[in-house]
C-alpha cells in the first residue's frame, strides 16, 4: 500500500507483451508481440512463444510505444513552485558550468511518478539562472539515486546573451538592453577565450604529466566543451540573438544543440545548413511578440521540421511534464504531422542525446522503456494501461491516482 | 481589422455536426443566427441572399466556450492595498486592444468573466465581457446585464499580501475568516443605519461609504462571489461564515482541494471553477489532483474549468479534454465544463453556454471534434459577428503600424501569461518562474 511519498514498488523479472500494435518509430507500425527481459526489449515479432518464468500480459487491441523523453525540465530540481528552499535549479553565479542538476535531482519527488504515469519515461532536468548555469543531465524516471537513474548523457548550458525584453514587466529601455545584451556578448566572447586558454594548457600539463595548480572547477567542466566531447546546450529565442549565436557557434567550433528557439521559424534555414539540432517548448506558448500570428508556437517545430531541422519538444516544466504528448499533439495537428511530432518525442530526443543505441525506439536490444496505450498517446482520452522503465513494470499510480481514489466516493460523506 | 461598423450581426451555419450541449448532437445540421440571436437549427435552412453562409461540412459547431477565471483585456489586476477593496471594479479598465482577446477567440472562447486577482480577502468587482474585439470602446466589451460578481481570495496570496507584506491582519487562515466576518458585520450595521435613517428614525444620514454599499449588496444577494481558494479547510470555512449571513451565492475559484470536500459544496448549493492540472506552484496546491474535475462532476458539484492565464485559455477545449484522461467524463460532461456550467456560475445561463432558439449568437466552429488533440478552431462569431475567421487570420497582429518602429519587442520569458492573479503585488516573484 502506498504512502506519503513512496508509490508501490516496481517489478522486475520477464514479461510478454502479447497481440499488440507496436509502434516502433524506427521501423514502422505493426502488430506484433514484444518481450522484456533483463531490462531490455528482447525479441520482437509475431508469435512469440512464452519463455519460463515470464509473465504474459494480453495487449490485444492495445499499441505499444517507446517511452516519451522531454528535452527539458526541471523535474526533480523544483518541488513547490513559490517555495524558492525547494528550488535547485537555479545556483548564484554567473559563470558556474561546474554545477551538476543530476546530483541535486531528487529522486523522490512527488513529480517523478505524476509525470511517469502519462508515458514519459525520460526527461533532460536543466539548470537555469545566469550565463552559464550549469551542467543538465538526462534522467530515467525511476531510481532511488540519481546515478541509477542517470541516462548517460550531460550537456553544458549556455543561455546565450539576449536581445528581446525578459517579459512584460521588464521596464528597461531599448538602450539599455542594447547596453546589457552587447556586455553580455563581450563577456562571453572573453570567456571562451579563457576556456581555450586554459584547454591549451591543460593539454599541454597533461601531455608532460604535469598538475595543474588551483582548483577551477568552472573552468574544468568547459574542458570537454572546448574539445567537442560534450555538448553545449545554448538557449536562444529571439531571431536575431539565434543569428548571433550561429555565427557564434561556427566562430567557437562547439558542438552545439540550440534550445528554446521560439522565433526558429524565421531562421529555419540558416539552422538546418548548419546541421544544429533543436529543442523546442513548451509548444503550449503564448509567441514571443504581440504583433505575431496566434499560432506561432504551434507551428514553429512544424516549420522548422520542414526546413529539415531536426527538433526535439520539451515541456520546460518541473510539475506538469506529463503534458509533453499534448505539446506534441498540438505540434502535430498544426503542421508537424504526428510521425514527426511522435519521433521527436522520442527517437529524435535520443539521437540528439547519443542515446540512441540504448533507448529511443521500439528495436531489439534496446532498453525496455516503453508504455501500452489504448490509443494515440496525444489524445486526452487515450489511457495507458502498463508502463515500463529500465524493463521493470512500473506501478501506475501517484499522488493524483491515489487522492482520485480516496476521493471519488468520500466515506464518511456528509455525515459526521 | 475589419469595419466593424459594418458587421451583420446575420450568419448561416450549413452542414456541421452541432453540439448543443442540452440537446444532444445533431449531425447535418444548420444553425441560423440573425440579429445576434439564434433563430433556428435544423436541417436544410434558407436565409436571405444577405445572410452570409459559412459551409461546416465535416465540422463541429459548438457554443462559444466561456472561461469563468480570467485576466485578459484588463490593464490592472490587483488593487491590493487593503484586505477589503470591495469598491473598486474591474469594469472600468478594460481595454479593448488587448491582442489576448484575439488569440482567445482564436481558440474559440467568447465570454470571459475578467477578474480582479486575488492579493485582498475581498477584492474588487469583476465584469463579464464579450470578446468583441474591433471595438473600441471599453464599455462595448461589457456584456450588458450580466449578474454583477465580485473576487474574494483565501489563504496563501492575502496572507502573503497583508501578513507579510503589509505587517497587518489576515497573516494567518484564521485572520482571513475573521476579515469576512468583520466585513459583513460592518456592512450589516451600514444597512442598518440606512434603513432607520429612510424609515425617517433618524435624523442625520449615515456616511456614504461606497466600499459598505458594495459588501451590502454581497450580502443581499446582489453580487455573485467568486472566491480564488485552495485549501479544504478554507473552502469549509466561508461555507460557514456564509451560511451565518444568509449569503448563498458562490463560485469556488481554482479549488484545488474542492475535491476533498465535495460532499459539501454540493450540500451548500456552492459551484467550482477549476483548473485542468495546474498544481504544486504553491504549497497549498502540493496536495492536488487533476481528478479533481472529475471527481466534483461525479458529486454533483457544478464545475466548470478555467485558464486563468492568457495562454491557456486558447486551448480550453483541450483542457475540458483532460477531464476524459484524469476521471472518464463523457464528451458532453467534458464540454459542459467549458460551457453551459461556467455560463451558470456567471449566472448568464439564460443566454449563453448551449446552442439553443433564442440564445445569443455565440458559436465555435472547429476542424475536428473539439475535445481531440488535432481539432483546430476554425472560426469563432460573437452575437452574430464573426470574430475570428482562421481564414483572414492576419500575419500581423498590430493595429496601426508606426514606420519608424524598431522591430516590436520580443518577449523572452512571457510565454504562460499565467498568475496573473498577483500581479502588481509581487511582479518580482514572476522574473524567475521557468
Amino acid at each position: 500500500m502506498a504512502t506519503a511519498q513512496q508509490m508501490a514498488k516496481s517489478e522486475s523479472g520477464s514479461f510478454l507483451l502479447k497481440g499488440a500494435t507496436l509502434v516502433t518509430v524506427s521501423d514502422g507500425t505493426f502488430a506484433g508481440d514484444l518481450l522484456i527481459a533483463d531490462g531490455k526489449i528482447k525479441t520482437i515479432g509475431e508469435n512469440v512463444s512464452l519463455p519460463a518464468d515470464t509473465k504474459e500480459i494480453d495487449c490485444s487491441g492495445k499499441y505499444i510505444y517507446p517511452g516519451m523523453i522531454d528535452g527539458g525540465t526541471k523535474l526533480g530540481l523544483q518541488e513547490v513552485g513559490n517555495v524558492s528552499l525547494t528550488s535547485d535549479h537555479n545556483e548564484i553565479g554567473d559563470f558556474i558550468p561546474h554545477m551538476e542538476a543530476l546530483t541535486a535531482v531528487n529522486p523522490n519527488a512527488v513529480s517523478i511518478p505524476v509525470t511517469r504515469v502519462n508515458g514519459i519515461t525520460t526527461a533532460l532536468v536543466v539548470p537555469s539562472g545566469g550565463s552559464f548555469p550549469g551542467t543538465a543531465a538526462l534522467i530515467n524516471l525511476i531510481g532511488y539515486t540519481p546515478d541509477q537513474m542517470h541516462a548517460n548523457f550531460k550537456g553544458v548550458v549556455l543561455n546565450f546573451p539576449a536581445t528581446g525584453k525578459r517579459g512584460w514587466w521588464d521596464r528597461r529601455s531599448d538602450e539599455d538592453i542594447k547596453k546589457e545584451s552587447e556586455k553580455a556578448m563581450k563577456t562571453l566572447d572573453d570567456t571562451w577565450k579563457k576556456v581555450k586558454l586554459y584547454a591549451k594548457i591543460d593539454s599541454a600539463a597533461g601531455s608532460r604529466k604535469k598538475v595543474l595548480e588551483g582548483y577551477n572547477p568552472a573552468m574544468d567542466a568547459m574542458l570537454e566543451v572546448a574539445n567537442g566531447s560534450r555538448h553545449l546546450l545554448i538557449e536562444v529565442n529571439k531571431e536575431a540573438d539565434i543569428k548571433a549565436a550561429l555565427k557564434w557557434i561556427e566562430k567557437s567550433n562547439v558542438n552545439a544543440i540550440l534550445t528554446g528557439v521560439s522565433e526558429g521559424y524565421r531562421v529555419a534555414a540558416d539552422i538546418a545548413k548548419a546541421s544544429l539540432p533543436v529543442i523546442i517548448g513548451p509548444v503550449l506558448s503564448i509567441p514571443g511578440r504581440q504583433s505575431d500570428k496566434y499560432d506561432a508556437a504551434y507551428t514553429n517545430p512544424g516549420l522548422l521540421h520542414k526546413a529539415g531541422v531536426k527538433v526535439v519538444l520539451r515541456t520546460s516544466s518541473y510539475e506538469n511534464v506529463r503534458n509533453l504528448p499534448y505539446n506534441a499533439g498540438f505540434a502535430a495537428a498544426y503542421g508537424m504531422g504526428t510521425e514527426a511530432a511522435l519521433r521527436s518525442v522520442t527517437l529524435s530526443a535520443a539521437e540528439v542525446f547519443g542515446v540512441a543505441d540504448q533507448f529511443g525506439s521500439l528495436e531489439e536490444g534496446k532498453i525496455a522503456n516503453l508504455f501500452v496505450s489504448d490509443g494515440d498517446p496525444f489524445e486526452t482520452n487515450t489511457n495507458i494501461h502498463h508502463l515500463f522503465i529500465y524493463g521493470r513494470k512500473v506501478p501506475l499510480e501517484s499522488r493524483h491516482t491515489l487522492l482520485y481514489e480516496e476521493f471519488l466516493e468520500r466515506d464518511p460523506g456528509l455525515e459526521k | 481589422m475589419a469595419n466593424h461598423c459594418a458587421m451583420s450581426q446575420d450568419v448561416l451555419i450549413k452542414n456541421g455536426t452541432v453540439i448543443t450541449i442540452t440537446d444532444g448532437v445533431k449531425e447535418n445540421t444548420d444553425v441560423l443566427i440573425q440579429n445576434g440571436k439564434i433563430k433556428s437549427i435544423g436541417a436544410g435552412i434558407s436565409a436571405g441572399d444577405q445572410v452570409r453562409v459559412v459551409e461546416a461540412e465535416g465540422m463541429y459547431v459548438m457554443p462559444g466556450i466561456i472561461d469563468a477565471h480570467s485576466h485578459i483585456g484588463i490593464d490592472v489586476v490587483n488593487e491590493a492595498t487593503a484586505p477589503v477593496t470591495a469598491e473598486v471594479r474591474v469594469g472600468d479598465v478594460i481595454n479593448p486592444y488587448s491582442v489576448s482577446i484575439y488569440r482567445a477567440l482564436a481558440g474559440g472562447v467568447t465570454t470571459s468573466h475578467a477578474m480582479h486577482g486575488s492579493a485582498n480577502a475581498i477584492g474588487g468587482q469583476c465584469e463579464t465581457i464579450k470578446h468583441r474585439y474591433g471595438e473600441e470602446d471599453p464599455e462595448a466589451l461589457k456584456m450588458e446585464g450580466a449578474p454583477r460578481t465580485i473576487k474574494f481570495a483565501l489563504g496563501e496570496n492575502p496572507m502573503r499580501v497583508h501578513g507579510e507584506g503589509q505587517g497587518i491582519q489576515p497573516k494567518t487562515r484564521m485572520g482571513i475568516e475573521q476579515v469576512f466576518r468583520k466585513a459583513f458585520a460592518e456592512a450589516q450595521d451600514y444597512e442598518t443605519s440606512w434603513q432607520k435613517y429612510n424609515a425617517g428614525n433618524s435624523q442625520t444620514a449615515p456616511a456614504y461609504d461606497i466600499r459598505k454599499e458594495a459588501v451590502a449588496d454581497i450580502l443581499s444577494g446582489e453580487i455573485i462571489i467568486h472566491c480564488h481558494s485552495y485549501r479544504a479547510d478554507e473552502i469549509l470555512m466561508l461555507m460557514d461564515v456564509l451560511e451565518d449571513y444568509g449569503v448563498d451565492k458562490i463560485c469556488f475559484q481554482h479549488v484545488n482541494e474542492g475535491f476533498k470536500v465535495a460532499p459539501e459544496l454540493a450540500a451548500f448549493g456552492a459551484s467550482a471553477s477549476v483548473f485542468a492540472d495546474w498544481w504544486a506552484y504553491k504549497f497549498e496546491v502540493y496536495y492536488s489532483t487533476a481528478y479533481n474535475a472529475a471527481i466534483l462532476t461525479k458529486n454533483n458539484v457544478v464545475t466548470s474549468i478555467n485558464s486563468d492565464s492568457g495562454e491557456l485559455i486558447r486551448h480550453l477545449y483541450h483542457e475540458a479534454g483532460k477531464s476524459q484522461k484524469y476521471g472518464g467524463l463523457t464528451d458532453n460532461e467534458a464540454l459542459r465544463l467549458i460551457t453551459i456550467n461556467p455560463a451558470k456560475q456567471l449566472g448568464i445561463d439564460d443566454r449563453v453556454g448551449s446552442i439553443e432558439v433564442g440564445k445569443e449568437g455565440d458559436v465555435a466552429i472547429f476542424s475536428a471534434h473539439p475535445l481531440s488533440i488535432y481539432a483546430i478552431p476554425q472560426m469563432t462569431i460573437v452575437d452574430g459577428i464573426v470574430r475570428f475567421d482562421i481564414e483572414t487570420d492576419p500575419v500581423d497582429m498590430r493595429l496601426d503600424i508606426d514606420p519608424e518602429e524598431n522591430m516590436p519587442s520580443f518577449y523572452e520569458l512571457d510565454a504562460h501569461d499565467h498568475h496573473r492573479c498577483m500581479e502588481g503585488v509581487f511582479e518580482d516573484l514572476f522574473t524567475d518562474q521557468h
